[in-house]
């Protein structure tokens, strides 16, 4: 109520229920990301248990290195964000700006090492619709149409929380403080939603065979 | 609550006409205010009500008599599926909580505001941008889509009409939804008013708030699906394509997996202004005020495991059946405890009959009726001879537009005071909802009967032995259209034309009926203070007009 609230002010303890309101909102948008994932994990579930010498074998046509990268670089991120969130709440600004580009670096990491890990697939022909892959086992394809739009809808995610770092980043200091710093934490609990998932893609999709 | 009555407009006036940072038809566009954002969504809900229901009388119109006449088979198809997005996703779905669970909600829990106000209007622009998407569907890329709302695979994928583009539409409108939910549990949780405790909480705010947690646990599944469909037909990557080992059954349980919770999306809200109408036009404290919040609950929760009682001839195995009839039978139990509630609650109460209060008797009438129904489609073994049948339509049009549909009119009646500062006028209101009551009777009973004897669902034709029941449902829909014509412009002119209403004109007890009507920019200056619970009725002044 941007244009009518300047009556009631922001008292310290309307600041607090403010804070307080995003903090839960953010919470029940986690559980709907969770469930948008959830649909997807559900259908690898089902494929995998009809499927699971095909997945097996699949997997290991994947970069276990390129896997692995990734997961260190997007865990390190995740803790790079949550050193940004632990230097706001000291009141270092300037610190928790280095923190956050860090995190915004490694999220790039991340990208550049998934796009050689898909293009490396591509040249192969394991793209969906080639026809090296559809002359490949059914669970095969299966697999690869699922790693395409897992891993495709996870990136999607890491360019989103990378823009809402770089957003957050504008406005560190000015209305992000250390007296205000839900939006600095709700970005992170969303980059932390992303780096859950992947724990969860990696060993799904790396691992298996 | 009394106390606050006599407020006055000192700080801005009405909420329509107060003066905002931008003037005119811009300070409702970027007003972030519930109301406006309220009225917003009942514009929009409106319009698109009015032209699905034109669809839907199209429809009828062809079916008068056996035989294609002025529509082709195909665009018989595309009138029924834009019948059924349109009414669906644009006007079912968001009805009650767009609306009223933005005009209302905070004012019945005795907020100011709802808890994101901006991500509030946000919402209302996502709602028009996937509306617009759906309007540009229809006339790009292969013309509207043909598969039933439901976008079956696999002829959603094969289907060269425009289904990229509308299950996109359906996907914004699922992020508006979830939004709105965010918004709705947050609101609840946060910024109830001091001695609001959960259980004085009036129960249209149960309603809402059970509502919404399956709009925020539900909505994803359906996201997801529909972008599945998106990348299955632009990529196809194969998950629901059979010829490259996809399961086109897995797309039915994904997409029942929202689209059966989202029934009670539709009609959970329902159910919560009807309770709180009971006890205002019974003037006497509800039955069973716990019983109606936990069903609620319960309806939320078991509602969300049900979906399989679609997919009964779909070739699922028959344990998941006999699991799927069973949960679906027990749903029924916290459905029945409201309905013996509400005809609890009027008993040996001082019963008013106003329009509000009709249509909510309507809704319960109408109500059980579709819900029994439910019980014989929710059986295996009847629901493999009425699947897919015009029984099924009769059904859901029982529940949906008996109950939803008859529920929203009663929540417009209703507040329309709280809206419009004007009380809608009673005698074409009732005469509206008599002939809408009988017409809406003669149109889909038939269908009950029709698809008892075979009359299969989406066809363009049928035999000629169905020719008089179907002119009795297409007579029944042309009465129904009419009285919906009345109340609709009833209202319309209500809003200027009626009679000033006064701050409490049905003897609500509930908080927003403390403020003027119509309700002020800013409901409260200081939050009120509750000490009562929201049907009780102990100031003798109320419940006189």
């Amino acid at each position: 109520m941007s244009d009518t609230h300047a009556s009631t002010g922001a008292s310290p303890e309307s600041l607090r229920f403010q804070e307080e309101r995003g903090k839960v909102g953010m919470w029940l948008f986690i559980c709907t990301e969770v469930l948008l994932f959830g649909g997807l994990f559900l259908l690898y579930s089902v494929y995998r248990y009809k499927h699971h010498v095909d997945f097996h074998a699949a997997s290991s046509d994947l970069s276990r290195f390129a896997g692995t990268l990734n997961t260190i670089v997007l865990i390190t991120s995740s803790l790079t964000a949550a050193l940004a969130v632990h230097a706001l709440g000291e009141g270092a600004v300037d610190r928790a700006k280095l923190f956050l580009r860090v995190t915004i670096l490694f999220g790039l990491t991340f990208l550049v090492v998934k796009s050689f890990e898909w293009g490396a697939k591509f040249e192969h022909g394991l793209y969906p619709n080639a026809p090296v892959l559809l002359g490949m086992p059914k669970g095969q394809i299966l697999f690869f149409g699922l790693y395409f739009s897992m891993t495709g809808l996870h990136a999607v995610h890491v360019i989103v929380g990378m823009s809402i770092f770089g957003w957050v980043l504008g406005h560190l200091g000015s209305t992000v403080t250390p007296s205000k710093p839900v939006v600095l934490e709700n970005a992170t609990l969303f980059w932390h939603l992303v780096d859950v998932i992947w724990i969860f893609l990696f060993p799904l999709f790396y691992l298996i065979s | 609550m009394s106390e606050t009555a006599s407020r006055g407009f000192d700080d801005g006036g009405p909420f329509y006409s107060a003066t905002m940072k931008h003037p005119g038809i811009w300070g409702w566009l970027t007003s972030t205010n519930h109301k406006r954002i309220g009225m917003l969504y009942l514009a929009l809900i409106g319009t698109f009500f009015s032209s699905a229901m034109v669809l839907g009388v199209i429809m009828r119109i062809a079916l008068f008599s056996p035989g294609m006449h002025f529509l082709s088979a195909q665009t018989y198809n595309s009138l029924f599926t834009l019948h059924g997005i349109i009414m669906i996703f644009l006007v079912v779905i968001p009805i009650i909580p767009t609306i009223f669970g933005n005009f209302a909600l905070p004012m019945l829990i005795g907020a100011n505001d709802m808890a994101f106000p901006r991500l509030n209007l946000f919402t209302w622009y996502l709602y028009l941008a996937g509306a617009v998407l759906a309007f540009i569907s229809v006339f790009t890329n292969g013309g509207a889509p043909d598969t039933g709302w439901t976008f079956y695979v696999p002829f959603s994928l094969k289907t060269s009409v425009n289904v990229p583009l509308a299950t996109f539409a359906v996907f914004v409108l699922g992020m508006s939804s979830i939004l709105t939910g965010i918004n709705i549990v947050t609101t609840v949780h946060q910024l109830r008013a001091p001695g609001m405790t959960f259980f004085k909480m009036p129960l249209s705010v149960w309603g809402l708030y059970s509502t919404a947690w399956v709009q925020i646990l539900a909505t994803p599944i359906i996201g997801i699906t529909m972008l599945l469909i998106l990348v299955e037909r632009i990529f196809g990557i194969g998950v629901f394509d059979p010829t490259k080992g996809g399961d086109p059954l897995l797309y039915q349980h994904l997409f029942w997996i929202y689209s059966h919770p989202a029934v009670y999306i539709m009609i959970l809200p329902a159910m919560g202004v009807i309770s709180d109408l009971f006890p205002v036009f019974s003037h006497k404290n509800v039955f069973g005020y716990k019983m109606i919040a936990f069903s609620s609950l319960a309806i939320a929760s078991v509602g969300s495991l049900v979906w399989g009682h679609h997919m009964y001839v779909s070739g699922q195995s028959d344990t998941a059946g006999i699991i799927f009839s069973f949960l679906t039978f027990l749903v029924a139990v916290p459905s029945a405890i409201k309905v013996f509630n509400w005809l609890a609650t009027m008993y040996k109460g001082s019963i008013r009959v106003e329009p509000p209060f009709l249509f909510a008797l309507t809704f319960v009438f109408l109500f059980t009726i579709g819900g029994l129904t439910g019980l014989f489609i929710g059986a295996l073994a009847v629901d493999v001879q009425l699947h897919d049948t015009y029984f099924i339509v009769g059904h859901f049009h029982y529940i949906i537009f008996g109950g939803t549909g008859f529920g929203a009119f009663a929540a417009l009646h209703y507040w329309f005071p709280k809206m419009t500062g004007r009380m809608p006028a009673k005698r074409p209101a009732i005469l509206g909802w008599f002939i809408s009551f009988v017409g809406f009777n003669l149109f889909y009973f038939p269908f009950l009967i029709m698809g008892w004897m075979g009359m299969p669902r989406r066809y363009a034709d049928y035999l000629p032995k169905f020719t008089g029941l179907q002119r009795f449902a297409s007579i029944g829909a042309y009465i129904m259209v009419v009285g919906l014509v009345i109340i609709i412009g009833n209202l319309l002119r209500s809003r200027r034309h009626g009679e000033i209403a006064p701050a409490n004109p049905w003897g609500g007890a509930t908080l927003e009926w403390s403020l003027p009507s119509p309700a002020p920019l800013e409901n409260w200056e200081e939050p009120p203070e509750v000490t009562r619970g929201p049907y009780e009725f102990t100031d003798p002044e109320e419940g006189t007009r």
